[in-house]
């Protein structure tokens, strides 16, 4: 589903990834971990189509196709979703608008037919039960004055509506008491599906917790120094970073 | 003497002596076209053109429209009655339906009024424009012989709106058009007034509106503006308004079309508690010229301000804002707001923003502040990123940020009526990456 192949990407003159490759199926769950600094969030940007990431070298094909050539809104269509690590606040869109005219240009893209307002709403609600959010969300412009739970619960949520292929978290847990924790990773589990794929993008081995990966990666210095199942989080938790950096080959 | 000028003088000599001199008013038509064409065009020196030349304008001529164009009514299906439909400057009387009227809502047109009428009715035509850059209401007072002539009565409730229409259509020659209006709301009554500025076709032709706008105790006027008009046109527009004690003046300004187009809104707050609550959003796309001038007069105690306008230049458009306020000596205990932010599209837009606050009383409250910015690029990467193409993305944000000025009206059925034109202008606003 996503192949990313020694990618060098810079940022304001500076090379932040280089040489990441990583590969990931679908229905594959994998978590990306790293200290502060290592890249991470780059990732999450790079491959949602961001301005200002300068991709030196490498690749990354997505369902066959070369991601980097296409622009953020066609990543969208073909099935990526990144999940901000600090969502946007956009006032006066309001949220149920902005959600639909997102499906509906994605699914235009797609050749398929636009949901009217009684089809969307019936979506919606299907999804806005199962997360527990609150109806008067829907009514607000998009996260506007909503709480740093509310932000996260609302990517979960759009991700739910727009059902993607490949969903990139970008720090979904950061900023999260525990309580808003398990209810952004219950809503993470709901949308595992064999055919679906995430990408789960932290600093704490504590989100693994309730989101379980498949695969764990950490990333340092711009690329991925170690890979292993789910115990190597448990592992990185116990040693710290430090233990990672002294693995890195000089 | 301009070509411009040069026009105007020939429709002057062309109009009927009996006509000038109608209820008494031959003089002041005679003296204020003596002194424009003696004086010539205001200039960019003068302060209050700073930002907008005359130049291109003054090389061109126009002749007076000769007869009203057939407009087909299917034009203005969403502009339901009472309404008074101008064409060309010239009132179209197949279009406008302004007969079974409220009990006290008087709609007249100020040609019926020279025609036969109480010279009572059209007293504010004597007027005389002295200061230098009153330059176009001098040719309003010289040349005007249509208008919308509008009172209601004291204590009336007029709660259906009245619409005024304008309509630019396509003619043989490019028509100058001289239109002078009043709108007068006796103690406490009512009225909702919708001022519709739209073309039929492409056409170049010059409005040149005077409007005088007289909000007696206690009485509350909704007022929008909506100018639409064809990107060959040039609107010269002046508002004159006096408040009395306990008025309230709500009011919307959207400025989506025409070419070039200058509005002059003057608002005096003369008597105690007297509200004047104004937002609008102007959009300068392609190459179009806007220039917003508001100066608004605290005259009396506890008077209130409230100025909440949006701009946008796009393109190649320019756009020049001027929010005035000025609280004069005695107006103790005045509230004076203005927030002018605006968004600046492309490298070769330009936006001019001069709030002036001025203060010679006590015990005031007065704030202000005008901001130029760009769309936010992290909430444009955010829409796209959820599958919204960039160009709806960035309709979606600048409406957004127009909106705030549409929603200050707080009328619903206002906002409806309106929000229909922002969204296709923006839509159409051909912004650059």
């Amino acid at each position: 589903m996503l192949k990313i192949d020694n990618l060098h990407v810079r940022v304001a003159g500076k090379h932040i990834l280089r040489g990441l490759s990583l590969e990931v199926h679908p229905g594959e769950v994998h978590a990306i971990m790293g200290p502060n600094g290592a890249g991470k969030s780059t990732l999450g940007n790079v491959l949602a189509g961001r301005e200002g990431y300068e991709v030196t070298e490498g690749s990354v094909l997505f369902e066959g196709k070369d991601l980097l050539q296409l622009e953020p809104e066609e990543r969208a269509a073909e099935g990526m979703f990144l999940a901000f690590q600090y969502p946007v606040e956009i006032p006066g869109v309001n949220n149920t608008y902005f959600l639909r005219a997102a499906l509906n240009a994605q699914r235009r893209h797609r050749g398929e037919a636009e949901l009217d307002s009684m089809q969307f709403l019936k979506r919606v609600r299907e999804k806005m039960s199962v997360l527990h959010m609150r109806d008067e969300l829907l009514h607000r412009a998009v996260n506007e004055g909503f709480s740093g739970g509310e932000k996260k619960r609302n990517e979960i949520f759009q991700m739910a509506v727009l059902e993607p292929k490949l969903a990139v978290l970008d720090e979904t847990d950061s900023g999260l008491d525990i309580d808003a924790l398990k209810l952004v990773a219950e809503g993470v589990n709901l949308m595992r599906s064999p055919a679906r794929a995430l990408l789960v993008i932290t600093h704490y081995q504590r989100l693994l917790d309730y989101i379980k990966p498949d695969f764990v990666h950490v990333l340092a210095e711009g690329r991925i120094v170690e890979s292993g199942g789910p115990e190597l989080a448990r592992e990185l938790e116990q040693h710290g970073y430090a233990w990672v950096k002294d693995r890195i080959a000089p | 003497m301009t070509a411009l000028l040069d026009s105007f003088q020939a429709s002057f000599s062309a109009l009927p002596t009996a006509l000038i001199d109608a209820h008494g008013l031959g003089d002041a038509r005679r003296a204020a076209m003596l002194r424009t064409v003696a004086e010539g065009l205001p200039s960019q020196r003068s302060e209050g053109w700073k930002y907008t030349a005359l130049r291109a304008l003054s090389a061109r001529s126009f002749v007076a429209a000769a007869d009203t164009p057939r407009l087909h009514p299917a034009a203005l299906t969403d502009i339901p009655a009472p309404r008074l439909v101008f064409v060309n400057g010239q009132l179209d009387p197949g279009l406008s339906e302004f007969f079974n009227l409220p009990e006290g809502l008087s709609v007249r047109a100020l040609s019926s009024v020279l025609d036969a009428g109480d010279a009572g009715a059209v007293r504010s035509l004597a007027r005389r424009f002295d200061a230098p850059d009153d330059t176009f209401a001098r040719l309003n007072a010289a040349l005007a012989i249509e208008g919308a002539l509008v009172h209601v009565a004291a204590g009336a409730q007029i709660l259906a709106p009245l619409h005024l229409v304008f309509v630019g259509a396509p003619a043989a020659g490019d028509i100058a058009s001289h239109s002078r209006h009043t709108l007068e709301l006796g103690e406490n009554s009512r009225l909702i007034v919708v001022e519709h500025h739209i073309a039929s076709g492409a056409h170049r032709h010059l409005g040149n509106h005077l409007m005088e706008v007289l909000v007696q105790r206690g009485a509350t006027l909704t007022h929008a503006r909506l100018q639409d008009e064809d990107a060959g046109a040039t609107l010269m527009a002046r508002t004159d308004a006096t408040l009395a004690a306990n008025a309230v003046y709500h009011r919307v300004d959207l400025e989506l079309g025409g070419g070039l187009s200058r509005h002059e809104l003057n608002v005096a707050l003369a008597g105690e508690q007297a509200q004047f609550l104004s937002s609008g959003a102007a959009l300068a796309g392609g190459r179009r010229h806007i220039d917003t001038r508001l100066d608004v007069q605290h005259d009396a105690r506890d008077t209130r301000c409230d100025l909440l306008w949006r701009g946008l230049a796009a393109d190649r458009g320019r756009l020049a804002f001027h929010g005035g306020i000025t609280i004069n000596a005695g107006a103790d205990g005045s509230d004076a707001r203005l927030s002018n932010k605006n968004l600046l599209l492309s490298d070769s837009a330009e936006i001019d923003t001069q709030p002036v606050l001025q203060i010679h009383a006590d015990e005031v409250k007065a704030a202000h502040g005008a901001t130029i910015g760009q769309l936010d690029a992290t909430s444009l990467f955010y829409l796209r990123s959820r599958g919204i193409p960039a160009q709806q993305a960035r309709v979606l944000l600048t409406l957004a940020f127009c909106r705030e000025a549409l929603a200050a009206i707080g009328d619903l059925a206002m906002i409806e009526l309106l929000s229909p034109r922002l969204e296709s202008r923006l839509a159409d606003l051909e912004t650059v990456e």
